[in-house]
């Protein structure tokens, strides 16, 4: 059978044509942007969990009420403006106009208010926040105010805090769920709608923009300003497997990655189709952390002598490799913020000297009872930095027991408070998001208060009184006087030690534009474009 | 024949107790605590005594076992520690990429490897002999990732002709689901090759030298007659069994070729809840596989008497 061609047939085959076209053109209009995280999402509570993956998925779906600008300063973002009494004892929020839940309901002072009382039940800084607060109390649906008890430096500090656990705002029937439990109905007022039903645990999540969300006017900068979406469809892709990742990106399966380790940054700086974008310009900080409770380090000197004996070069070669990736940096919160000073460091942490560690031990009459010290083998950023202390403290004279496991273990391990002999440990390692190490009320290491220390439980009254002179402050500048007198007091009480800021870019194909600096990866301002 | 499998049946009951004790058992003395994982790197020690509590984690062993156990028995297995979803539900989500997979590598194996068996039997000593035998040492003594981003590199970056990873189930279109399955199907099927080969081509060999291959031969059928309707038949029992055996390796090897080629089945999800000490859905998963490894064998004994009519039960 031949096709005989007329008029109708020509006609016929335009119509299919022109159908098919459209049909590309519709399929090509959604822009789906798909990144791979530094880990599952399971948790979808962002107060519930610290999780950062978890935080992450909180920006895309929440707003906040004040959000860090690219300076760390923090600027209205729910909020239109606010004042503050003359007293410094009340503040009061007015809410922007026409912000509104997914569900399409009015964002009120009354789901604010809800929102803030969970979150601080969670959160250390939302709990020393909440130490100060009388009341919190509702002027109209759109205003609301925080009364407190005597004036507090750290209000808006706390409401906009970064990192986890970030303040998300959600609706009141949402936020009235016991902070101790987790939520079940993800509905924010932010710049992307979760899609619960499409979304499979441990193989993606989805979310599609929020063509509600009213941005503000200003650009976006950090965490604040306009948060303009410019895809359709965002997809959390769960890959556990960093080189199967790095494949994905390459052949162009995932448009991004959060963090590649380090080892594979040079398969993708060869490839043309990809950069590596430096999302994070504060980076992340690692952490040498005693046990205050068992021997040895329930001795200062004990303590002293280890510090003595690291520096923090030895531990970013080890672990990170390029320097273009680390800073050698003496600055407890980190340098390069408001609060960033060396005070006290140089040479401790930066050089070791091994004489006077020695010295040190021999002064405080240390045994040479092997020190417990927890490798974790399964965060390859922390792998090596056990190896390190090891080789350091051997040569300032203590006797290590280096125990390998995997991460797991090493946060329930670190939890008891027995000696070693018993199941519990002597030191270990880990790191922190450098944002969330930027003052003495978010950094956890620094907290010395009996029953509210992080693992080590250091007991510190003159810290503690420090710290909560800190808090109480107003004037930025003499905040940075106490911030460098706390830093020194930990130095002196060797607390803990600090050892080098490292920074881990992000991946993405050429395709995709506009990925903001910021200290958490965010979504909106990112154009794709091409395959 | 229906009184053997009841009673296989029946026999399965105290195997899955015992490794139903054993596991939980094994995963209560393991060192990590998923209520430290669940709290984050800045709880305090105060919120993860707290969220213990909460998951029951508090009480004694054998409370918690006995909890555990009655609830297991009403087809309750519980919620998982992290995701919001009971662990029935969250299996029955990731059985279907994991089952697929497995269908599909034990088909590509058998179908490559009895041939291959029967081939390197038929010409032993010859070149074809020691090429099978070759391949049959290399895929037993290179590990599956290996293999797995071996294949990954030449397939999908060099001449990017199949996905790098991920999976689509049948239901989102055939190519889809059939191009994502080939290179994790090889990947796994290399070692099952290699093992079911190997003992296809041992046991057709000796079974090419009882009398009545002779006598088959001495008849005058032709080879080929001979080779594939009197020895491979006979020699298809220790065949049957190898395969049944092997179920175990396909079940460790699925758990590492989902990770590397994101395959999101129930081997990924055992991966992931090992590592976050999720231990409701570890449990379940283990004494499924149990189960299945139970099933599988009970399958092959009935095999039996379908190859060999002296079997009889």
């Amino acid at each position: 059978m031949t096709m005989k061609w007329t008029r109708r047939t020509a006609l016929f085959g335009a119509a299919l044509v022109a159908g098919a076209l459209s049909l590309g053109a519709a399929a090509k209009a959604e822009t789906v942007l798909r990144m791979v995280q530094n880990g599952n999402l399971t948790i979808l509570d962002p107060i519930w969990t610290t999780a950062y993956v978890t935080r992450n998925h909180g920006y895309l779906i929440y707003d906040t009420l004040f959000a860090a600008d690219a300076n760390y300063a923090i600027k209205p973002q729910m909020v239109d403006k606010y004042e503050v009494s003359a007293d410094k004892l009340t503040w009061t929020f007015t809410l922007r106009d026409g912000l509104e839940w997914h569900d399409g309901k009015p964002v009120t002072s009354e789901d604010c208010m809800a929102s803030l009382t969970r979150w601080s039940k969670r959160d250390p800084m939302g709990q020393k926040l909440f130490d100060f607060v009388k009341e919190l109390k509702a002027v109209d649906a759109k205003t609301f105010q925080m009364i407190l008890k005597e004036p507090y430096g750290l209000v808006l500090d706390s409401i906009g805090k970064p990192s986890s656990n970030t303040p998300f705002m959600m609706p009141k029937r949402i936020a009235d769920t016991d902070a101790f439990k987790q939520i079940d109905e993800y509905v924010g007022s932010g710049p992307f709608i979760y899609q619960t039903a499409q979304s499979k645990p441990g193989e993606k999540h989805v979310y599609l923009k929020n063509p509600k969300y009213k941005p503000r006017n200003e650009p976006p900068s950090g965490l604040a300003g306009g948060k303009v979406v410019k895809v359709d469809r965002f997809e959390f892709i769960e890959m556990t497997d960093t080189q199967t990742q790095v494949n994905a990106l390459i052949v162009g399966e995932i448009d991004m990655i959060e963090q590649p380790p380090h080892d594979l940054l040079p398969v993708l700086e060869k490839d043309k189709n990809v950069a590596l974008d430096d999302w994070n310009p504060l980076g992340h900080v690692f952490i040498i952390r005693f046990n205050h409770l068992v021997k040895p380090f329930d001795n200062p000197k004990i303590r002293l002598a280890a510090l003595y004996a690291i520096n923090q070069e030895d531990y970013l070669k080890a672990t990170i490799g390029d320097p273009k990736y680390y800073k050698v940096c003496g600055a407890a919160f980190i340098c390069g913020t408001p609060n960033g000073s060396e005070a006290g460091t140089n040479p401790l942490l930066i050089k070791s000297d091994f004489a006077k560690s020695k010295a040190l031990l021999k002064e405080a009459g240390y045994d040479g009872t092997p020190i417990v010290l927890m490798q974790s083998t399964t965060l390859p950023v922390l792998t090596n930095t056990a190896p390190v202390t090891k080789a350091l403290l051997e040569q300032g004279g203590f006797k290590v027991d280096m125990q390998s496991m995997d991460w797991q273990t090493v946060v329930t391990r670190r939890t008891k408070k027995d000696p070693p002999d018993k199941g519990g440990w002597n030191v270990f390692h880990t790191f922190a998001v450098a944002v969330d190490a930027m003052n003495p009320i978010s950094n956890s290491f620094f907290v010395a208060a009996d029953g509210k220390q992080w693992f080590g439980w250091p007991i510190d009254p003159d810290m503690e009184k420090l710290r909560d002179a800190y808090a109480r402050e107003l004037d930025p500048v003499k905040q940075k006087g106490l911030a460098e007198k706390i830093q020194l007091r930990a130095l002196e009480t060797a607390q803990f030690g600090w050892i080098g800021q490292w920074y881990g870019p992000g991946a993405r194909r050429t395709s995709v534009k506009g990925w903001l600096k910021a200290p958490v990866p965010v979504f909106w301002n990112i154009e794709k474009t091409g395959s | 024949m229906f009184a053997f499998i009841a009673r296989r049946l029946i026999a399965t009951i105290p195997v899955l107790l015992f490794v139903a004790v054993f596991v939980f058992m094994l995963l209560r003395l393991t060192p990590g605590d998923p209520a430290a994982i669940i709290a984050g790197d800045n709880a305090t020690s105060d919120q993860v005594a707290s969220i213990r509590a909460k998951l029951g984690l508090d009480e004694p062993l054998y409370t918690q076992f006995f909890i555990w156990s009655g609830k297991a028995l009403s087809g309750d297995f519980g919620e998982s520690f992290f995701f919001k979803k009971t662990v029935a539900e969250l299996i029955s989500q990731r059985i279907e990429p994991t089952a697929m997979l497995a269908l599909f590598t034990l088909i590509l194996a058998v179908a490559i490897a009895v041939p291959l068996g029967v081939l390197a039997a038929a010409k032993q000593g010859g070149w074809v002999d020691r090429l099978v035998m070759g391949f049959s040492v290399m895929g037993f003594s290179v590990p599956t990732f290996v293999i797995g981003y071996l294949l990954i590199y030449l397939f999908a970056i060099q001449l990017g002709i199949l996905p790098v990873q991920g999976y689509k189930r049948i239901s989102e279109g055939f190519d889809e689901f059939i191009i994502r399955l080939i290179m994790p199907g090889v990947t796994l099927a290399v070692v099952y090759v290699a093992l079911i080969s190997r003992i296809t081509r041992a046991s057709v060999i000796e079974t090419l030298g009882e009398d009545y291959i002779r006598t088959a031969r001495a008849k005058g059928l032709p080879g080929r007659t001979v080779l594939l309707r009197h020895a491979l038949r006979n020699a298809a029992v220790p065949i049957i069994t190898v395969i049944g055996i092997g179920i175990a390796l396909l079940i460790g090897g699925v758990v590492v070729t989902e990770s590397v080629y994101n395959i999101p089945g129930v081997g990924r999800l055992t991966v992931d809840a090992v590592l976050a000490r999720d231990f409701p859905v570890i449990q379940v998963v283990i004494l499924m596989f149990s189960f299945v490894y139970v099933l599988i064998n009970l399958l092959i004994d009935i095999a039996y008497s379908f190859f060999d009519p002296r079997i009889r039960y």
